[in-house]
């Protein structure tokens, strides 16, 4: 099937010399969960806006339904709703009005209950005579997705949909997001909230100073890069571990608890060995549980391969 | 062509005209009327007449054409800043929609806005002075087009400026002064050879000049030539207006 968005080698340099994005490739499914992560400054807003038609690419192309974004932009943009950053909204002017504008700056014809429809499933329905400035922050960030998706876009960019957000509003949008993936609805955003990704993404790709370092299925990622912890409980509390031990073991402050880190993608985990290696030493197990290090680890540590 | 997106910049650009609408028109109207007073009433009352014309009834299209220049340049250009400056031009640039569509919306609304004024100083003149129009259609085509070739200015104005305060700079140090010396309160035959000369190198004197013909059939300079400059600015700031969105000088990166 073809990709609903394909970028291929895109590059963007500035005339300062500087180098947003580098040779960035990428192919994004319809009605997927894209989640792009990486520190400030890494090229995600970059890259957002090179499909949206904000920024210019120094080399490159992008196809968004097969269009071309620069000869055919008129239909591909079409196709793409942008929710930005920064809240970006006419003060005085009616919420409702807000979205009619946007639906008539793409071209659609009226369409009230479309967009009654649409109030209504981000909760602004009752708001919609509402002054944007007379709006709470994450009003005026769901007023943001509401024009947005004023046009019945295909492709959706979320860039940063949660930054600034407190977290019962962050799960409220996430839950947004994952309405609109129902829907049909390609969902790309950027984040610097692992959580976020790891919550609701089902492909993460990790750019770092312009470059797109990997994407993967989430799942994948984290089986691939992913450290686990053994943690394991003991009958008796161990003052001292013994010297073949203690480099590898964490003690817990009261000593009933011992962690173990391990690589999953490790041809032996070791945990065998240790296990064995306890009992030879008299420590006796009482239970054991393995947890799977978090996204926001894993993106650590890949930033960190890739800078090193 | 996206008629709707021109239409709906249009509506949304009139919508904040109607939603101050009494400022909008309340403070050019009594501006104009301090005019009057000023110069139709106490100074006017010492020059009968400027070729025949009542001096008060002479300085009307003179000064709707001050009122026109001034809305225009000042909608036109607020109307495509203010975007800019809250951030929400994002909307614009990412819009399935051209400069022909976006330039129509502004510049239509801004020209709108303005004629809307002259016309309602036309109306405050009539109770003043009693002022008899010889050709009104071309009186209208003159102020539309008018209004529509400073609106395009304008709309160039707030596409490169990057503060209120170059916002400001050219309507005030540039715009304003040409309307003063382009024969607003006078005829340019009033003036001695040399300065008539100079009076002639200051293109908002056939703009004044041809309106003031379709009021009285008086003209500093031939009618054709009035139409042709107002006509040139017109495709000289459409000219740099596609530039600017094809290239995307000061909108895009």
């Amino acid at each position: 099937m073809r990709p609903i968005i394909d970028i291929d080698h895109i590059s963007k340099r500035y005339e300062s010399g500087t180098v947003a994005l580098n040779d960035v490739s990428l192919q994004i499914e319809s009605g997927e969960i894209l989640a792009l992560l990486g520190p400030n400054g890494a090229g995600k807003t970059t890259l957002i806006s090179i499909i949206c038609g904000l920024v210019v690419p120094t080399d490159g192309t992008v196809r968004v339904g097969g269009h071309d974004i620069r000869s055919d932009w008129r239909a591909a943009r079409k196709l793409i709703g942008l929710v930005p950053q920064e809240i970006a909204l006419e003060p005085f002017e009616k919420v409702i009005d807000c979205v009619r504008f946007t639906r008539g700056l793409y071209g659609e014809p009226p369409d009230e209950a479309y967009l009654e429809s649409l109030l209504r499933s981000l909760a602004l329905w009752d708001k919609r005579d509402a002054r944007t400035r007379e709006l709470s922050g994450g009003m005026k960030r769901r007023v943001l997705i509401a024009k947005a998706l004023s046009h019945r876009p295909k492709v959706l960019f979320l860039d940063e949909p949660t930054a600034g957000v407190d977290v019962a509003l962050r799960r409220e949008m996430w839950q947004v997001v994952r309405d609109l993936r129902a829907q049909g609805v390609t969902i790309i955003l950027t984040t610097h909230y692992l959580e976020e990704a790891e919550d609701m993404a089902d492909r993460i790709g990790v750019i770092s100073r312009g470059q797109l370092l990997l994407v993967k299925p989430k799942a994948e990622l984290m089986g691939e890069f992913g450290k686990k912890r053994l943690t394991i409980e003991l009958y008796q509390p161990v003052t001292d571990l013994p010297p073949a031990l203690a480099g590898r073991l964490e003690r817990s402050e009261n000593g009933m608890r011992l962690g173990y880190d391990y690589d999953t993608r490790a041809e032996r985990t070791g945990i065998a060995r240790l296990l064995a290696e306890l009992a030879e030493h008299g420590i006796a197990v009482r239970d054991v549980a393995t947890k799977q290090s978090s996204l926001e680890e894993i993106f650590i540590s890949l930033v960190e391969e890739e800078t090193a | 062509m996206n008629w709707r997106s021109a239409q709906a910049i249009f509506n949304h650009e009139m919508a904040r005209f109607f939603r101050t609408v009494w400022q909008s028109l309340a403070s050019p109207v009594l501006s104009t009327v301090l005019y009057f007073v000023v110069f139709g009433a106490a100074i006017g009352g010492r020059i009968q007449s400027v070729e025949g014309v009542p001096y008060g009834a002479f300085i009307v299209p003179g000064l709707m054409m001050l009122t026109v220049l001034q809305q225009s340049v000042s909608n036109a250009s607020f109307g495509i800043y203010f975007p800019k400056f809250s951030g929400t031009i994002y909307e614009l640039l990412v819009a399935p929609t051209g400069w022909i569509e976006v330039t129509l919306g502004f510049v239509g609304a801004a020209a709108a806005k303005a004629v809307l004024i002259a016309l309602v100083i036309l109306l405050t003149s009539f109770w003043f002075n009693g002022v008899h129009i010889a050709h009104p259609l071309w009186m209208l085509a003159f102020l539309v087009l008018t209004a529509l070739g400073f609106s395009l200015l304008g709309f160039i104005i707030g596409l490169w400026a990057k503060s209120f305060e170059q916002l400001q700079i050219v309507p005030m140090m540039v715009i304003t002064p040409l309307v003063f010396l382009g024969g607003a309160f006078y005829s340019a035959s009033m003036l001695p050879p040399f300065w008539e000369a100079v009076a002639k190198l200051n293109p908002v004197l056939y703009l004044i000049s041809g309106f003031r013909w379709s009021f009285f059939d008086l003209a500093d300079v031939p009618v054709g030539t009035s139409l042709a400059a107002v006509g040139l600015m017109i495709l000289v700031c459409m000219g740099a207006i596609r530039w600017i969105f094809l290239t995307g000088w000061r909108l895009r990166e």
